[in-house]
């Protein structure tokens, strides 16, 4: 025919030979796949597309910062009133945007297929929704940690307790995300799914609410936050190492 | 004969809630074969393939690669399968390079960027490598998803309805990717309702569905 394909041809035989070489050497099984280098690719991966989605990056950041300045609209503008209302309300909100940004966290990649590719690479699943979740709350827990001593100006709260509410939220918003992974994956491909993920994630921050806004809570009433703040840690901690593999089953069951 | 096949299934079935879609599948298939499945609509074809393809689990039966027992997400499967299914697992805002580049890169290796031009060219999208795939039509994307095949470099394909949505450049296209493929000892397991285009030599055919 013409030139074009003559080209193509050309290309595709640098490809040809690679490949052949690959379909001659079986695979073993033998090779240890990188733990990092999964977390890094989902990473990376995640983080790119979030970036490129900005819009809805922008609409969960801003669904925090309206949800907190509706209470000193609703409520009386006291001082007192608000500094008593105010961790409750921050943390509250918090596990509402997280709730919020869920369900993109594994529908979209199970709608187009995604997610089957990830759970067919060779690269360990636990590794890659590790990345996934920390994608996940690089675009959306960090954000709200950033804001939150922000919107807290508005509760006439000091710098103290603004400061223990940041660091309260940065143990607790890692947490958010990885327990709310769980309902995310569990909730794959179920009908009203998203209303489901609601029910069944909302009780699990329940802890993860009362220790972190008890942590803002208790400097306010001029104790020390560390216990409240190590349990905090633990938590993290604990969901960090078990939190992947419960995920990554879940991933399993919901492509079966 | 047993030693030649590479993927062999026993007595498989599946079941979609209380259906049974079929059962008492046997099939063996030996390096640089196809197995072409059929069957109406509804007969299961899509589930043999996830089947084949380790994401779901059998009703019953066995697949083996190589001799040895795959169930599921088994560690040796996943290092020989490429599963080309009904949702081409682009990302919308990602361009058909960085696509690419991501599937390469979830091999736990990287592809020098030629590779990927090249792969795309092969297909006829080295115009629209730049373009976020949001913008292709279906069939290019498709287009993609041939690319995708050239470059991860599997033993085993996986294809669910490969014809759908390509026009006659690109079913030649996927003539040059499977007559190569199955040149260099690899195997290949396809649904599809119309005749593929590889030489019938090549071709075991499996219909699934026909007797009841």
């Amino acid at each position: 025919m013409s030139e074009v394909p003559r080209k193509r041809h050309a290309g595709a035989d640098a490809l040809h030979d690679a490949h052949a070489d690959a379909v001659r050497t079986t695979a073993t099984g033998d090779a240890q796949p990188s733990v990092l280098g999964a977390i890094g690719w989902a990473l990376a991966r995640d983080f790119r597309v979030a970036v490129r989605s900005k819009g809805e990056l922008g609409v969960q950041l801003l669904f925090y910062v309206i949800v907190v300045s509706l209470f000193p609209l609703a409520t009386s503008p006291s001082r007192e009133v608000l500094a008593t209302l105010g961790p409750g309300v921050l943390w509250t909100s918090a596990l509402l945007a997280s709730l919020l940004s869920l369900p993109r966290l594994f529908a979209s990649d199970h709608q187009d297929g995604t997610l089957e590719q990830i759970a067919l690479s060779p690269r360990p699943l636990a590794a890659l929704v590790s990345g996934k979740m920390a994608a996940h709350w690089l675009t959306t827990g960090l954000p709200v940690v950033v804001m939150a001593p922000l919107l807290g100006a508005q509760y006439a709260l000091d710098a103290p307790v603004l400061g223990t509410l940041a660091l309260s939220l940065l143990l607790g918003t890692p947490i958010l995300s990885l327990l709310g992974a769980v309902g995310a994956a569990l909730t794959l491909g179920a009908r009203g799914g998203g209303s489901l993920l609601a029910l069944l994630v909302l009780p699990l921050y329940a802890p993860v609410l009362i220790f972190g806004a008890g942590a803002v809570d208790a400097v306010r009433a001029g104790v020390s936050a560390a216990p409240h703040l190590s349990l905090l840690g633990a938590g993290l901690l604990l969901a960090l190492v078990a939190v992947p593999f419960a995920v990554a089953a879940a991933v399993r069951i919901a492509l079966d | 004969m047993a030693a030649q096949s590479v993927l062999e299934a026993r007595q498989l079935a599946a079941q979609r809630g209380q259906a049974t879609l079929f059962r008492a599948v046997d099939f063996a298939i030996g390096a640089g074969e196809v197995l072409v499945v059929t069957g109406r609509n509804g007969s299961g074809k899509t589930t043999l393939l996830r089947i084949v393809a380790g994401l779901t689990l059998a009703a019953a039966g066995e697949v083996r690669w190589r001799g040895a027992v795959a169930p599921p997400f088994d560690a040796r499967l996943r290092e020989v399968v490429a599963f080309n299914g009904h949702a081409p697992a682009l990302k919308d805002e990602l361009t058909a390079e960085e696509n690419l580049d991501a599937w390469i890169g979830l091999d736990d290796r990287r592809a020098p960027r030629d590779d990927i031009v090249a792969a795309l060219d092969a297909v006829a999208l080295s115009r629209q490598r730049r373009l976020p795939v949001r913008v292709l039509s279906q069939g290019q994307r498709r287009r993609i998803g041939l690319a995708r095949l050239a470059l991860v470099r599997r033993a085993l394909w996986v294809l669910d309805e490969p014809l759908t949505a390509l026009d006659a450049d690109a079913v030649t296209m996927l003539r040059g990717l499977l007559d190569a493929h199955l040149a260099d000892g690899g195997i290949c397991v396809a649904a599809s309702h119309q005749p593929l285009p590889i030489s019938p030599a090549r071709v075991r055919s499996l219909v699934l569905g026909g007797s009841t």
